[in-house]
């Protein structure tokens, strides 16, 4: 590589990071990869530890040859890489990502950056949530994929979303016992935006595939239905619900796995600058990028769920085109024709997506009224009721509601509580949700070993501040 | 657009403004606060939170003395006690040289009435066995404290708005002038308040505002770093402090320890304080020396935010050589939340009286006029 070539960081190696990598090195530009995982794949293509031998067809279903597709490219490209597993960035600041990796703090200094960081659980709290048995979607599913184990026994799935089914599906398909499936959603739902989903073609037969094999199989599945209540002593036992005509359920059961589809994992984009816009079908305030990842031309660029969800093969499509901007940003030749295809392929997708995520609302609503004992943050135990009032002092945006009664302040930072706690507050003054602004991002983005930290400090870099 | 008029305005809500505000209530006077973001969440929202006399400069003694008095009635005053906690503090000595240096300061603010008792090596590792080698000594001072800074600057703009202050969030003051009839000050909104007396308390703003009043004083924008941990089972009470400002910690009773000590740099047009990840890994680097224990432990954010800072490191509070009816209270370098209640009556009573009982001297902003 000669000295002009650029200096590439990519941060996540799930199928977007992947392929911006592969798209990369096709055009003589070795990036770094960077992933906090012990091994590629991402959030859908999750590998399991290594030593662990179940198939994958096992592990991914319907997805097993494009999961192996995405892993043979990350194995295949890593004598040109430099690929650090295990690594996280905790901040990204001036042109250098600080990483903490198996040998502590590294520096990584880049003259352009892709944020392929995915996607996480989206949560919507309700009564009884934080009860030991109850696990995110995604919690249940790396629980199956990377322990091989369930989260209970039997399990109930509740919420909403593509992953509902799917992970349902996984369950019953490892052997596990699924008591139901309850879906905040109604097929009814569908019906106005069925011309939109048949863009998505064999994703969305698919998802009726799992569904009605799940029926097959003699698993209830129930839609329209309102969360009441996780129960139980010290742990659970039991979950409530409601049904269309609203009449009240109780089911037993040991595991809960809920969900409300995924959110983007945002906070790098933030710290590396990108501008920050209220998107009203996630409601969530998401980085700003051109159709091709472009964010903050010739160093900031976008791939993959944690620019928007778009799922899986979308991100495969825009890790490439983000690699594909950035080589055109830098003088570096690429071929239009392919990444006009490219475009058109997304297009196709986001057209499906869209479809989709109206078809399968996430009910942010239910946040909206949930009772005021309703534990929102569980890093600080602070209540639905607890925001409303600002324990006493009315906060008018997101950073004074926390800055008076803790939520978001906790270990997670306000990832997991922020957007109910969002929703709570809204309602609360009455206002629409981008009316209460965000919390505003720092570092570290996740929480950060301070022996780790204390071992990299530079000395003698600027003067103390004595207060 | 609206226009008002009241005895006085505020220019800078912060917790000097806001607290001016309720003291001028509170002798009657009619006031307005005009603050371009949120009531109390500059500095005065974001800062350590510690509450001391201990090891203060002299000049800083009798109003901080003032200011303690006003914090123990904050329940009655602002509804709350916004978490503040007599808790003591520590200053501690890594050499024997800073040993006598807080010696010596011990002497010195005895006779402003700040008793402080002097540990030795040993007395000290068994009162706080979590103290790591480095620390010689120290001087305990019991009647220090802390408080939690996100409620205080709110609560006293809550208390001052339901006395009858008016209170302009989220709408700076663009324009401020002198006329015949006193001071016009006009907002980015299109607003105009007018005052017979204008407090300037725009913290590290308030270098430009007094500017404009012929009245130069060089500000240095100041951003501390602070840095939170995970929850941690309760282990320190005081607030711990070193000679040599590098370290400074706390913890509060739901067990997050809270740090700082390095400082970077804050552009006054930007407004927020910008974390230098690398400045606090300095930070850490330090504190583990001092409390080693905390190693262990995870941190979860740094955060920043703006002072400013004055040459001498003493505020500006006294009225203005240039202007009659203009009062500073501005540049509080770092340690004013200690201060800000108090400093807010003073700023009050000069608007009023010309004059406050509290001794000031030493704050003039002819100080630093070039001989
Ligand atoms: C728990 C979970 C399970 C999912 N399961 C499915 C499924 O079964 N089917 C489906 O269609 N969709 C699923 N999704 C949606 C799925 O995320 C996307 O469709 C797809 O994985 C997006 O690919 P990506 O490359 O954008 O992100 P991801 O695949 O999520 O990859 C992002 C990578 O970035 C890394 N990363 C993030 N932040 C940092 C950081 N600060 N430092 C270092 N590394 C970082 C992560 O470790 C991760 O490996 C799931 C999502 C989640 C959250
Ligand atoms: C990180 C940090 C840690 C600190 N730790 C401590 C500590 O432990 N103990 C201690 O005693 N002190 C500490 N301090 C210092 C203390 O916070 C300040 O001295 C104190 O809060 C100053 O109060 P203030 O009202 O003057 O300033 P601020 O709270 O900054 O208020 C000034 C206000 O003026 C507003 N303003 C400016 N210009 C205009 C305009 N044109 N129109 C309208 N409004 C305007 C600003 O928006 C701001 O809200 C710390 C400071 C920081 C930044």
């Amino acid at each position: 590589m000669n000295d002009d070539t650029p200096r590439v960081l990519i941060v996540g190696a799930g199928p977007a990071g992947t392929r911006a990598a592969e798209a990369l090195v096709a055009h003589g530009v070795a990036p770094i990869v960077v992933d906090e995982g012990a091994r590629s794949g991402g959030q859908i293509y999750r590998r399991p530890p290594a030593g662990f031998t179940r198939p994958a067809a096992a592990l991914y279903g319907f997805e097993a040859r494009k999961a192996q597709a995405v892993h043979a490219t990350l194995d295949g490209l890593r004598e040109r890489i430099d690929y650090r597993p295990n690594t996280l960035i905790w901040n990204i600041e001036g042109g250098v990502a600080q990483a903490l990796g198996p040998d502590g703090i590294e520096r990584i200094r880049f003259d352009a950056l892709i944020l392929a960081t995915g996607a996480m659980d989206r949560v919507i709290p309700f009564p009884g949530w934080t009860l030991p048995g109850v696990f995110t979607m995604g919690g249940s599913q790396v629980a199956l994929k990377a322990q091989g184990c369930a989260i209970g026994d039997p399990v109930v799935f509740m919420g909403t979303g593509p992953l509902l089914y799917l992970v349902a599906y996984q369950y019953v398909h490892a052997g596990a016992r699924v008591a139901a499936v309850l879906d905040t959603s109604h097929l009814s739902q569908a019906i106005p935006v069925f011309p939109g989903l048949l863009w998505g073609g064999r994703t969305f037969a698919k998802g009726l595939w799992y569904m009605t094999w799940l029926r097959a199989a003699g698993i209830p599945v129930r839609g329209g239905i309102t969360p009441v209540a996780a129960e139980g002593q010290s742990a659970l036992e039991a979950v409530r619900y409601r049904d269309r005509r609203g009449r009240e359920h109780r089911i037993a059961c040991t595991g809960l796995g809920i969900g409300y589809s995924v959110k983007s994992e945002v906070q790098l984009a933030e710290l590396a600058g990108c501008e920050m816009a209220f998107d009203p079908l996630a409601q969530q305030w998401l980085p700003q990028a051109d159709v091709d990842g472009r964010a903050i031309e010739g160093s900031v660029y976008l791939a993959g769920d944690g620019a928007g969800v778009a799922g899986a093969d979308a991100a495969e499509v825009r890790g490439r085109l983000a690699a594909l901007a950035l080589l055109a940003d830098k003088d570096i030749a690429t071929d239009r024709a392919s990444q006009a295809r490219l475009r058109a392929k997304l297009r196709r997708i986001m057209r499906f997506r869209n479809a989709l995520e109206r078809a399968l609302p996430v009910p942010f609503h239910l946040a909206r009224t949930l009772p005021d004992e309703t534990v929102i943050c569980r890093c600080e135990a602070i209540t639905a009721g607890d925001i409303r009032e600002g324990r006493a002092l009315a906060p008018a945006e997101m950073n004074r509601a926390k800055a008076f009664t803790r939520v978001g302040m906790g270990r997670c930072q306000g990832r997991v509580c922020g957007p109910a706690a969002a929703q709570i507050l809204a309602a609360a003054r009455g206002c629409a949700v981008e009316d209460v602004g965000r919390l505003r991002g720092q570092a570290p983005v996740k929480p950060l070993s301070i022996r780790a930290g204390a071992e990299a400090a530079v000395e003698d870099r600027s003067r103390a501040a004595s207060i | 657009m609206s226009e008002s008029r009241t005895d006085v305005v505020i220019v800078g809500g912060g917790l000097v403004g806001c607290a001016a505000a309720l003291h001028l209530r509170s002798r009657g006077a009619s006031v307005a606060v005009v603050e371009k973001n949120q009531l109390g969440a500059a500095a005065s929202g974001v800062n350590f939170g510690g509450v001391r006399r201990n090891g203060r400069k002299l000049a800083e003694l009798p109003i901080a003395a003032r200011a303690l008095a006003i914090w123990k009635r904050l329940p009655e005053l602002v509804g709350s006690d916004c978490e503040y906690e007599i808790t003591g503090n520590i200053k501690v000595a890594r050499t024997d040289e800073h040993m006598d240096q807080i010696a010596a300061h011990a002497e010195a603010q005895a006779e402003y009435g700040v008793e402080v008792e002097m540990l030795g090596r040993n007395t000290l590792r068994d009162r706080y066995p979590w103290l790591g080698e480095s620390a010689l000594g120290a001087a305990y001072c019991a009647t220090d404290g802390q408080a939690n800074p996100r409620l205080v600057g709110p609560a006293f703009a809550r208390a001052a708005r339901a006395a009858g202050a008016m209170m302009v969030e989220h709408d700076g003051a663009q324009r401020v002038e002198r006329d015949g009839s006193g001071f016009v000050v006009e907002t980015e909104s299109g607003r105009t308040l007018r005052g017979d007396t204008l407090i300037n308390s725009s913290g590290a703003w308030g270098g430009r505002l007094a500017a404009q009043f012929g009245e130069p004083v060089e500000i240095w924008p100041m951003e501390p770093q602070m840095i939170v941990t995970e929850p941690a089972p309760y282990f320190m009470v005081p607030v711990l402090a070193v000679v040599g400002g590098d370290v400074y910690a706390r913890q509060i009773p739901r067990g997050n320890v809270i740090f700082g000590g390095r400082s970077g740099t804050a552009d006054l047009d930007v407004g927020f304080g910008k974390v230098h990840a690398e400045e606090s890994l300095t930070t850490l680097a330090r504190t583990i020396e001092i409390i080693p224990r905390i190693a262990d432990l995870a941190v979860i954010r740094f955060w920043s935010g703006v002072e400013g800072c004055t040459e001498d490191h003493l505020p500006v509070l006294c009225p203005s050589r240039t202007t009659p009816g203009l009062v500073h209270a501005f540049g509080f370098s770092g340690h004013g939340f200690c201060l800000g209640p108090a400093s807010g009556a003073v700023a009050a009573e000069l608007a009023l009286d010309g004059r406050s009982e509290t001794p000031i001297e030493g704050f003039d902003i002819g100080r630093f006029d070039s001989p």
